[in-house]
């Protein structure tokens, strides 16, 4: 991964909110193809720093490049080459999700086939359901399907898989990954360590503000062995989540 | 990446395409649009002309024994009669516009045979008020001469000759301008603002803050998506009157188009209202009352039931600063007397001035998130 290409490279990023510093100073690099994830507790400025990278948000100071592009001068650019998943979004009322998709092409200037973009995450059978009929893991692959249609580089996933049960997530973890096989890059936030750990190829984890911590997240675990930590607890080979999966099925449900 | 240029026109007719399909399908949207205003024209289609008070002087000799004398002194008739002191003051009312009409009821001859005659003298000053009365007195007339006692003999003698002569100014050709003017003024205050407080409540426009859809074509293609619909709803509402009703369109298609053209003037002023309470709201809740704010003396006050004159003269002041009552009297005189758009350019312009304050101020308190 060393070698990859710099896609996204945050340096000395600050948001302030009055007095209030939200980010005070974090510097990264996202690389082309990866699955990035962004840790950390809730209000630890995760959403913030994805906002302004997003350009939905104006930064206070340092220097945010989307693909070579400025976020202060070349919003516009950006916008078009990354697809975003917010937290909590809603979607156009008493529309269709095929009819969604056409909105959306529209917003993007691009003609899509909004029956294979369903297909492509897995709501073929749901083209004329309105987006509040949805179960919570079919409207996020909806929303991300959203996120794709007009064929990112990066696309910026807010807390994908808060308040879904354990199967929709491995499947939309699943569903990411297909995308970041296809060489679109991902950036994620969570604040599940299981699913960074299963999910993303670096994290970085935020800290009220700052980065205290950046690597892959085997190397990360490697470290902190390394300086003599030890679970209190015996680790098993299973936990409980394994339990619940093998007693109801990985199969990913509608309801 | 494909090079081709990025075009906001078409992304914002996609948001026009969207609104509108949304649009129809909430049913709020369409009962308020359609419904309503509907509802009250067929109510007082029906009702006709009562709603409408008119002051009509009294000649002194006049007979006062007959039944059209009672009918027109009675209290629902929508008439106030006025006996004046001198013939020299009630004809300078009548030239002023203060009195719609002067009647003078005479016996046919002295036999008493209840036979009567009816002199009606109009003037241009007093508007629309000397057609109405006009319109009322023949159908009491006509109502009196197919029940009771018959009058004969109604003569209708013009004070001077007017543009609009012979014409009949039927209650619709007041309630339909009223209840159209009014219905642009509600979807444009409430449906803008739910529409923009919703879709910054549920993230949507954030959503597509995300695309490279500019702000402008956000707003821009949301009012074409309202205009469309509302001057669907307007082209319904006109028709509708027109062919069950009979509502006057002097110059028949150009007149509708012209209605339609201050329809739309209206309703792009109007939602500049609407942009102004939803970014004035904290809450959902707090939407209804602050378009009824707007919306609500407009009803009452703007000509929409009842004719600005009929009100005291303390309250006349505030009526005429309304845009609603500019944009209710110019659809009166385009479709009723005939007028072109230049002939109400005051109007036009006094509306297009409430527009540019509002706009100022929208764009002052609007928020995006």
């Amino acid at each position: 991964m060393n070698t990859a290409k710099t896609i996204i490279s945050v340096k000395d990023l600050v948001k302030k909110y009055g007095d209030f510093m939200a980010v005070k100073g974090i510097s990264f690099d996202v690389y082309e193809g990866e699955i990035f994830g962004l840790l950390g507790p809730n209000g630890a400025g995760k959403t913030t720093s994805l906002e302004i990278m997003e350009t939905l948000r104006e930064k206070t100071s340092g220097e945010v490049l989307i693909n070579g592009l400025n976020v202060d001068h070349q919003q516009q650019e950006i916008k078009k080459i990354i697809g975003v998943q917010l937290q909590a979004a809603g979607y156009y009322p008493g529309l269709s999700l095929m009819e969604l998709l056409q909105l959306f092409s529209g917003l993007y200037n691009r003609k899509v086939n909004e029956m294979e973009m369903l297909a492509s995450v897995g709501l073929q059978d749901k083209a004329k359901a309105k987006h509040k009929e949805l179960s919570g893991g079919q409207k996020q692959r909806f929303s991300i399907a959203t996120t794709l249609i007009n064929n990112p580089k990066i696309i910026f996933l807010d807390e994908p898989t808060t308040g879904l049960d354990p199967q929709a997530r491995r499947n939309l973890w699943d569903l990411i990954r297909e995308i970041r096989d296809k060489g679109t890059t991902v950036v994620i936030t969570t604040h599940y360590m299981d699913e960074a750990e299963n999910l993303c190829d670096r994290v970085g984890v935020i800290e009220s503000g700052k980065i205290i911590a950046m690597d892959t997240p085997d190397k990360l675990i490697d470290n902190l062995i390394a300086s003599g930590f030890e679970r209190k607890k015996e680790v098993k080979k299973a936990n409980l989540e394994d339990v619940f999966l093998a007693l109801t099925g990985k199969e990913w449900r509608d309801e | 990446m494909s090079e081709q240029e990025y075009s906001q026109i078409t992304a914002t007719l996609a948001i026009t395409k969207a609104s509108l399909k949304s649009i129809f399908r909430s049913p709020s949207a369409v009962v308020f649009s359609l419904a309503f205003p509907l509802i009250f024209i067929v109510v007082f289609g029906f009702i006709g002309g009562g709603s409408i008070s008119v002051d009509v002087g009294l000649t002194k000799n006049s007979d006062t024994t007959n039944m059209l004398y009672k009918i027109l002194d009675g209290e629902n008739s929508g008439v106030n009669l006025i006996a004046y002191k001198s013939e020299e003051l009630m004809n300078a009312d009548l030239k002023k516009g203060n009195i719609a009409a002067i009647i003078n009821i005479q016996p046919v001859d002295a036999t008493h045979d209840g036979k009567i005659k009816v002199a009606l003298q109009l003037c241009d000053a007093s508007g629309r008020n000397g057609k109405i009365f006009q319109s009322q007195l023949g159908s009491i007339v006509s109502n009196i001469n197919s029940t009771g006692t018959p009058v004969s003999d109604m003569k209708i003698q013009m004070a001077e000759p007017t543009t609009i002569q012979g014409r009949a100014y039927k209650s619709i050709d007041f309630i339909l301008p009223g209840q159209l003017g009014f219905s642009l003024l509600a979807s444009g205050v409430f449906g803008t603002a739910f529409v923009f407080f919703s879709l910054r409540q549920t993230l949507v426009l954030k959503r597509f803050f995300a695309t490279p859809i500019k702000r402008s074509g956000i707003v821009i293609g949301e009012a074409i998506a309202r205009l469309i619909f509302a001057m669907m709803g307007s082209v319904v509402i006109i028709l509708i009157g027109k062919f069950a009703f009979g509502f006057t369109l002097i110059h028949g298609v150009t007149t509708f188009l012209e209605m339609l053209l201050l329809c739309s003037l209206g309703l792009i002023v109007f939602m500049g209202f609407g942009f102004v309470v939803s970014g004035l709201a904290k809450n959902e809740s707090s939407i209804p009352p602050l378009a009824n704010i707007i919306t609500m003396p407009q009803f009452l006050l703007a000509g929409t039931f009842f004719s600005i004159s009929n009100f005291p003269s303390w309250l006349q002041p505030i009526c005429k600063i309304l845009p609603l009552t500019y944009l209710n009297d110019a659809l009166r005189k385009v479709a009723f007397e005939g007028q072109g758009l230049w002939d109400v350019h005051t109007q036009i312009l006094i509306i297009l001035a409430w527009g540019v304050g509002v706009y100022i101020l929208a764009i002052k308190v609007f928020k995006w998130e």
